[in-house]
């Protein structure tokens, strides 16, 4: 939302003023604890992702505490972040792919307030990754960690509203009512309308709701090399998925899941393979599409850039 | 000695607990044994027990006391102690009842009614089907009724459909009850037939036929079922 | 062979209630058994006990030689998707009313690992046709549905995976009678064809005599008579049978 305002920025490259690179360290806050939470908030929560991790896509109850912002601005994520963060960690913090939007921002700034570690607005560069919507474009490998921010975490949510219940379809895998609203889905629109929030099975076992992030990267979580942390804050659940694992998108044999992405090349790097934001610019109904991942977008602009 | 059906010492009362508990005996020490071939007539004025011996030789009514064995597979079954599956058995392969009305089954068609018990003995749908078209042709039932449901029926037609069903599968125990009450001349013929050919194929017949006629052309001897006031 | 179903000594008590008191129940494949009675005799309590929707306080529950009482969640629920059926008396409780009907068949499909869409399709459409419903209607909502159509999706979706068992809870319940003769009738066509084991719980006395093999009649917790259901009907022993089946002839 904010990122598509902010996009059609100066196509120079000169986004992100100031924070290209990594930046150093701060020195952090000493009026917090390292990274805001108290230690013993912070084992509890590493508690809860260890458990994540050992079943992974099953969602783990933890305490979540109240932040200094308000849900839905990644409260769960800032909690998970803050637990893992170490003094030399690098973080990176993408809102719907884009590095300086007011989220992504806020987020970064906290984190360089109370922790003093360095941020980054380059993937490579990261070892932490804070994600609202989206996931990189490019490869994530084993030295990362990429932290979720998640407003719903029970991919039955809409489907069965008792609580109870959806714990006891997750215990016993039985996850059939899932596949009816696939089915209802390709008998009213011809095919599987659901365009993000695209409910995977992870490691054959457990169906979770890979957050709000579009279909189209669902294959990416697939036996990502890095370690992928969900945190839902008001839901007050976190979740996992370790290196490397399974996660497949529900479909049907002859209703195969696509990953689906607007049929245009980036107008700013020319990109076919990203994931792109449609926006507008001007009252007239002209409108452009861009990657929407600005690391990714800026990185191909300068390598194409040098080449010239 | 051989029999098909036999009651030995058979007895049956009604207690009726909604008129104060009173008891009323209709059958009481009676014997009986049909041989494969023969066919009885049950005789005896009207209210003296016929059709209740009839209903508990077919296990319709429970026998109060004494035996009702039947010849099923070989094997000698009592169907006085017999359990639920094992008197469902009985019927379906060796003991056939034809009342006097036929209870409809509703939206099934005359022709399925009649087939029903072949197929439920293994018979092939299609050459069920065509037994049980043949038997209605033989009892005249016009054939644009064989696909109809035999509720608009007349009591005629419906019976025909009853005694049809009940000649199907070949049963080697057969038990009419007034087989040819609402039929005409002609149709009561073709009965008296199917009841010869039944004989000739070994199947034992119990039967009651108010009919004096075709009682005396079809039944080898009475039986008499007396009320047990008078024997009293 | 051996009873699909088995049940001895029953028991379970509400308070100073016995709704269950020493009941011994055996269903045989392909035998469809009717429980009789008025309301508040143990009929449904007997058919939840069967199922394993409640516990009674003692006796046992053998379902082809598999403990049901003892038996954990995972295992119940893959009885009741696979082996086992419930039709409900209020359609509402056995359909999802915010689904279309094709999605409603679909659903045991999906549930037993069905995963291509065109053949879940064409199963759901070939069961509205057997429980005569227009396939043209496979993805309309049931609430677009009269009350016999519901009755008759409920069963639809129920049978699609071929259970050996099912309960069925006064499945003509609220129905008008018109549209209950129309159900009963394809009710015991399917039974007959599918060759399925039937536990029915109803107080429709010639709804029992058009279905079962095999009657119950239960009073008090206790099953006071049972047997054959055209000698049961015909020549009860009992007195409460005995005015079970004289208040149907008088009505």
């Amino acid at each position: 939302m904010t990122s598509a305002a902010a996009k059609p920025s100066p196509p120079s490259g000169g986004r992100g003023l100031g924070e290209g690179g990594a930046q150093g360290a701060y020195a952090h806050d000493t009026g917090y604890n390292f990274a805001y939470l108290d230690e013993s908030t912070k084992r509890m929560i590493r508690r809860a992702i260890l458990k994540g991790v050992a079943i992974p896509g099953h969602q783990v109850p933890f305490g979540s505490r109240e932040m200094p912002l308000p849900y839905g601005w990644g409260t769960g994520g800032i909690q998970v972040t803050a637990s893992i963060l170490g003094p030399s960690d690098v973080l990176k913090v993408i809102d719907q792919g884009a590095d300086d939007t007011t989220n992504a921002v806020s987020i970064r700034a906290f984190f360089r307030r109370v922790a003093g570690v360095a941020t980054t607005e380059r993937t490579a560069e990261a070892t932490v990754i804070q994600t609202r919507h989206r996931i990189p474009e490019r490869q994530l490998t084993e030295g990362q960690i990429l932290v979720y921010q998640v407003p719903m975490p029970e991919p039955l949510f809409r489907l069965e509203a008792r609580v109870a219940e959806t714990k006891r379809m997750h215990a016993l895998a039985d996850y059939g009512l899932m596949h009816v609203k696939l089915y209802e889905d390709i008998a009213r629109h011809g095919h599987i309308a659901t365009s993000y929030n695209y409910p995977v099975m992870v490691d054959g076992r457990y169906l979770m709701s890979p957050s709000p992030i579009p279909a189209f990267d669902n294959p990416k979580m697939d036996r990502m090399p890095a370690l992928q942390l969900f945190g839902a804050g008001r839901e007050k659940r976190i979740y996992a998925v370790p290196p490397y694992t399974a996660v497949r998108s529900l479909d049907f044999e002859d209703h195969p899941f696509r990953p689906i992405r607007a049929p245009h090349a980036c107008a700013l790097c020319g990109s076919r393979e990203s994931y792109l934001d449609e926006v507008i610019t001007d009252d007239r109904g002209g409108k452009i599409f861009v990657c929407s991942d600005t690391d990714y977008c800026t990185e191909r602009q300068a390598t194409k850039a040098a080449a010239e | 000695m051989s029999f098909a059906l036999r009651a030995e010492n058979l007895g049956k009362s009604f207690t009726l607990h909604l008129q104060g508990g009173v008891t009323l005996p209709v059958l009481q020490a009676l014997e009986l044994t049909v041989a494969p071939g023969e066919c009885v007539a049950l005789s005896g004025p009207s209210g003296a027990g016929k059709s209740t011996l009839m209903r508990c030789l077919y296990g319709n009514y429970g026998a109060g006391s004494g035996r009702i064995l039947i010849r099923h597979h070989d094997a000698s079954v009592d169907l006085a102690t017999a359990d639920a599956r094992l008197v469902r058995e009985v019927r379906r392969d060796t003991l056939g009842y034809v009342s006097q009305f036929l209870r409809v089954i509703p939206r099934v068609p005359a022709i399925e009614i009649v087939a029903e018990p072949l197929m439920a003995r293994g018979v092939a749908r299609d050459a069920a089907l065509a037994r049980a078209e043949a038997l209605l042709t033989r009892l005249n039932l016009p054939a644009r009724l064989h696909h109809l449901p035999p509720a608009t029926f007349s009591g005629g037609e419906q019976q025909r459909v009853n005694l049809a069903r009940g000649f199907a599968p070949g049963y080697p125990v057969l038990l009419l009850d007034e087989p040819t009450a609402s039929l005409d001349a002609a149709n009561r013929e073709v009965v008296i037939g199917l009841i010869a050919e039944a004989k000739a194929r070994g199947a034992a017949i119990v039967g009651i036929f108010h009919d004096a006629e075709v009682r005396d052309r079809v039944a080898d001897r009475l039986f008499d079922v007396a009320p047990l006031h008078e024997a009293a | 062979m051996s009873p699909l179903l088995s049940a001895r000594g029953l028991e379970l008590r509400f308070g100073r209630i016995a709704a269950l008191d020493g009941v011994d129940l055996d269903i045989w494949p392909g035998e469809v058994v009717a429980i009789v009675g008025e309301s508040g005799s143990g009929k449904t309590t007997l058919l939840r006990v069967l199922s394993g929707l409640a516990a009674p306080d003692a006796g046992s529950v053998i379902f082809d030689g598999q403990d049901v009482l003892g038996m954990n969640e995972a295992a119940r629920r893959h009885l009741m998707r696979t082996q086992w059926g419930f039709v409900h008396q209020n359609p509402r409780d056995g359909l999802r009313m915010g689904v279309s009907a094709g999605g409603n068949i679909g659903e045991r499909l999906m549930a037993t690992g069905a995963r291509h869409y065109g053949n879940i399709r064409a199963a759901a459409a070939d069961w509205l046709r057997r429980v005569e419903i227009d396939p043209e209607r496979l993805d309309a909502l049931p609430r677009t549905f009269s009350g016999g159509m519901q009755q008759r999706l409920q069963i639809a979706r129920t049978l699609v995976t071929h259970p050996r068992l099912v309960f069925m809870d006064e499945p003509t319940g609220g129905l008008d009678v018109s549209v209950q003769a129309r159900l009963l009738d394809l009710i015991r066509a399917l039974v007959a064809e599918l060759g399925l084991s039937v536990l029915l719980v109803t107080h429709d006395i010639a709804a029992a005599r058009l279905l079962a093999h095999r009657i119950l009649v239960m009073r008090h917790g206790q099953v006071v008579e049972q047997g054959l259901t055209d000698r049961v009907l015909d020549d009860p022993q009992h007195p409460y049978t005995q005015l079970l089946v004289t208040s149907v002839l008088a009505a």
